[in-house]
């Protein structure tokens, strides 16, 4: 592909990224300023504005959830992904893989709902399905990915005199870096949703207002909280696109 | 350095054993059972309970026939006595057999204590009896994947597992576990639930592959439609179910009353009608992609030779390019059809029904065994879905391809 044809859609997509994080900024920030304009669309309803909780703080709530919750999965699913393609943890990798694919057919809500009998309501549990959830894909990434790295390559390293560490440092995670950043990526964007159902176990996250609509028939709640979640989602995902990228190493991009 | 010809190092445990998985999934089970409780009595269905250990649990024949199966299972995870090709098939069998045993174990517990209680008491499955059931399912995968077994033989062994399994449910013998009894007081609302899951992720896969391989042949065919398609389902993807489903409740609540012969047909803003809808967008990139990747991989010279055969476009595409991509094709089907089993879930939220209705009202209620009736069949109904799915995929390929 030639350079022109690379370098138009990713500039519009970076137009998409900032006019996208600027809108939900604004809209976290000053979603009751739009308190006229709900109240002339749901007339019936009121309160037409969600005011139980501020929607910076249910913001903040939803991101620290996944922001905790990332942090474990990337640190345990990157260390297991490791520890299965060292020549010590090999006879683990076949079972480990399996795990994570199996794993990954299991619905997140109901992964959510079997976390409650063992951790309880509210702020734990949701973070322990997340974390769970979340590790699968990075697992699964960081294997695919530390596989991609040509044994010629490794070979090469190994005769230059390198030592493990160096290689693994050197040579494996930044060769793999884009394919472990494209698991992290398919984590955190599942546990910003699941993170919007941890609202029905008790969690303070953007899905508060959506069940509490959704509960109490009041449609203004839902799309607040859902126009917030889903923006804050997309927004996440077109910035860690931006983040692969730069870790493609001459490669012709990303398909789309 | 040597350790990448020889994986396992050559220290005196590598001599000794010459399965570690097996090992350490052997003591994380017997660590369960020995620290965790295995069962809980409680008085009544919601209060909470007090638990009870292996010990205590298990009946003198159990017990041994427990111990002596984990005996075995230790004696296979060794470099010595077993030739390679037998140990695998001992560990298989033996692991069903440990499995059963402790499916079999917590209703017969069941059954003796509520004997001499109230009728209202209710006996639960502990956490060691979840850890056991789980290091018995890995050990039988693991040893599956060292057999490096062919799926038939794949696919023999899961109907045994789960037809001995299905015996044990069908025979009454869980009756009397809390689990059962909470299922018993729903039983007609359940099989109307399934049902309603099993319709809602249907009539969400026709339109999905009605609309999405089209668009995969049109992206095939039309290079510069791409970059927008693939960019706009994307979209779709990345938004959580749950706002997706909350977003179309206020456009379709708003069509199903300005136009209310839509509304009798149900399109209305809560039910069946958004919850479809979002399955359907949440279905498209992964059929569409797919059949791009599936179409994209037929080699061209395969085309170029058919062409010169003489055969129309048409009949390449049909006799040529669809066969040869069907496999590709049908793992879309197989993602989207576990991620809508998923996704339905969520849908009871905005009153379509489906097993997702148990896991909510469960939760509200903090009735568990509820949440479980909803949650473990969805993944039992998962996990077949996939299986079976990743069969047609072998099945669709090739003869003399297939793994």
């Amino acid at each position: 592909m030639s350079v022109s044809a690379l370098s138009r859609p990713s500039f519009s997509r970076r137009a998409l990224l900032i006019l996208l994080s600027v809108l939900l900024i604004a809209l976290v920030v000053g979603m009751e300023q739009l308190a006229p304009l709900f109240r002339a669309l749901f007339p019936d309803q009121d309160p037409a504005m969600y005011e139980r909780e501020s929607f910076l703080n249910l913001t903040l709530a939803h991101l620290a959830l996944v922001l905790v919750s990332s942090l474990i999965s990337v640190s345990v699913g990157v260390a297991a992904g490791l520890f299965v393609t060292r020549p010590a943890g090999r006879e683990f990798e076949p079972l480990v893989s399996t795990l994570a694919a199996i794993g990954q057919t299991f619905p997140p809500a109901a992964v959510l709902a079997i976390v409650v009998p063992v951790a309880g309501f509210g702020f734990i549990p949701t973070l322990v399905a997340l974390v769970l959830y979340g590790l699968l894909p990075v697992v699964q990434n960081t294997v695919a990915g530390l596989g991609t790295v040509p044994s010629q390559t490794l070979e090469a390293a190994r005769g230059n005199g390198m030592s493990a560490w160096q290689i693994l440092w050197r040579i494996e995670l930044p060769l793999a870096m884009r394919v472990i950043i494209a698991g992290v990526r398919v984590s955190v964007i599942i546990n910003i949703g699941t993170a919007t159902i941890g609202s029905t176990v008790g969690a303070k996250t953007l899905g508060t207002p959506i069940i509490a609509g959704l509960v109490g028939n009041n449609l203004p709640y839902v799309i607040q909280g859902a126009i917030l979640v889903g923006l804050l989602a997309i927004v996440t995902d077109l910035a860690f696109e931006r983040l692969e990228r730069r870790f493609s190493f001459g490669e012709s991009g990303a398909m789309a | 350095m040597s350790a990448s010809h020889n994986p396992t190092r050559d220290t005196a445990s590598a001599r000794l054993v010459a399965n570690r998985v097996l090992v350490t999934l052997l003591c994380a089970g017997l660590l369960a059972a020995w620290l965790l409780p295995f069962a809980t009595m409680s008085p009544n269905r919601l209060a909470s309970g007090q638990t009870v250990g292996l010990s205590e649990a298990l009946s003198a024949w159990q017990a041994i026939a427990l111990l002596a199966l984990s005996a075995v299972l230790a004696v296979a995870a060794l470099r010595r006595p077993l030739p390679r090709e037998l140990a695998h098939g001992v560990v298989l069998l033996a692991s069903l057999g440990l499995l059963l045993i402790t499916l079999y174990s917590l209703g017969d517990y069941a059954q003796r204590t509520l004997v001499e209680k109230s009728p209202s008491a209710r006996v639960s499955q502990g956490s060691a009896f979840w850890v056991m059931a789980f290091c018995c399912a890995l050990a039988a995968i693991d040893a599956f994947q060292r057999a490096s077994s062919g799926w038939l033989l794949r696919l023999g062994y899961m109907l045994i597992a789960g037809g001995s399994v299905a015996m044990l449910f069908a025979s009454g013998h869980f009756d009397d576990l809390s689990i059962m009894r909470e299922y018993a007081n729903i039983r007609d609302n359940f099989s109307d639930q399934f049902i309603t899951h099993l319709v809602l992720v249907g009539s969400a896969l026709g339109p999905a592959l009605l609309i999405g391989v089209p668009l995969g042949l049109l992206a095939h065919r039309h290079v510069r439609l791409q970059g927008t398609l693939f960019s706009v389902l994307n979209f779709f993807q990345t938004i959580p179910s749950i706002a997706l489903f909350a977003l179309l409740v206020a456009p379709l609540s708003a069509l199903g009353n300005a136009f209310p012969l839509l509304g009798e047909w149900g399109i209305k803003g809560i039910g069946a009608a958004p919850a479809i809808i979002a399955l359907v967008m949440y279905a498209l990139l992964p059929v569409v992609r797919n059949t791009y990747a599936g179409l994209k991989g037929v080699p061209p010279a395969t085309v170029e030779a058919a062409r010169g055969m003489g055969m129309t476009a048409r009949q390449v595409l049909w006799r040529v390019e669809i066969p040869l991509a069907l496999p590709v094709m049908l793992s879309g089907l197989r993602i989207v059809t576990v991620q809508a089993i998923g996704l339905t879930v969520v849908a009871a939220l905005i009153g379509a029904g489906g097993l997702g209705a148990f896991i909510f009202q469960g939760l509200g209620q903090y009735a568990i065994d509820l949440v479980l009736l909803g949650a473990i069949p969805t993944i039992v109904l998962a996990v077949i879905a996939d299986f079976t799915l990743q069969m047609l995929v072998v099945l669709s390929k090739p003869a003399g391809t297939r793994r």
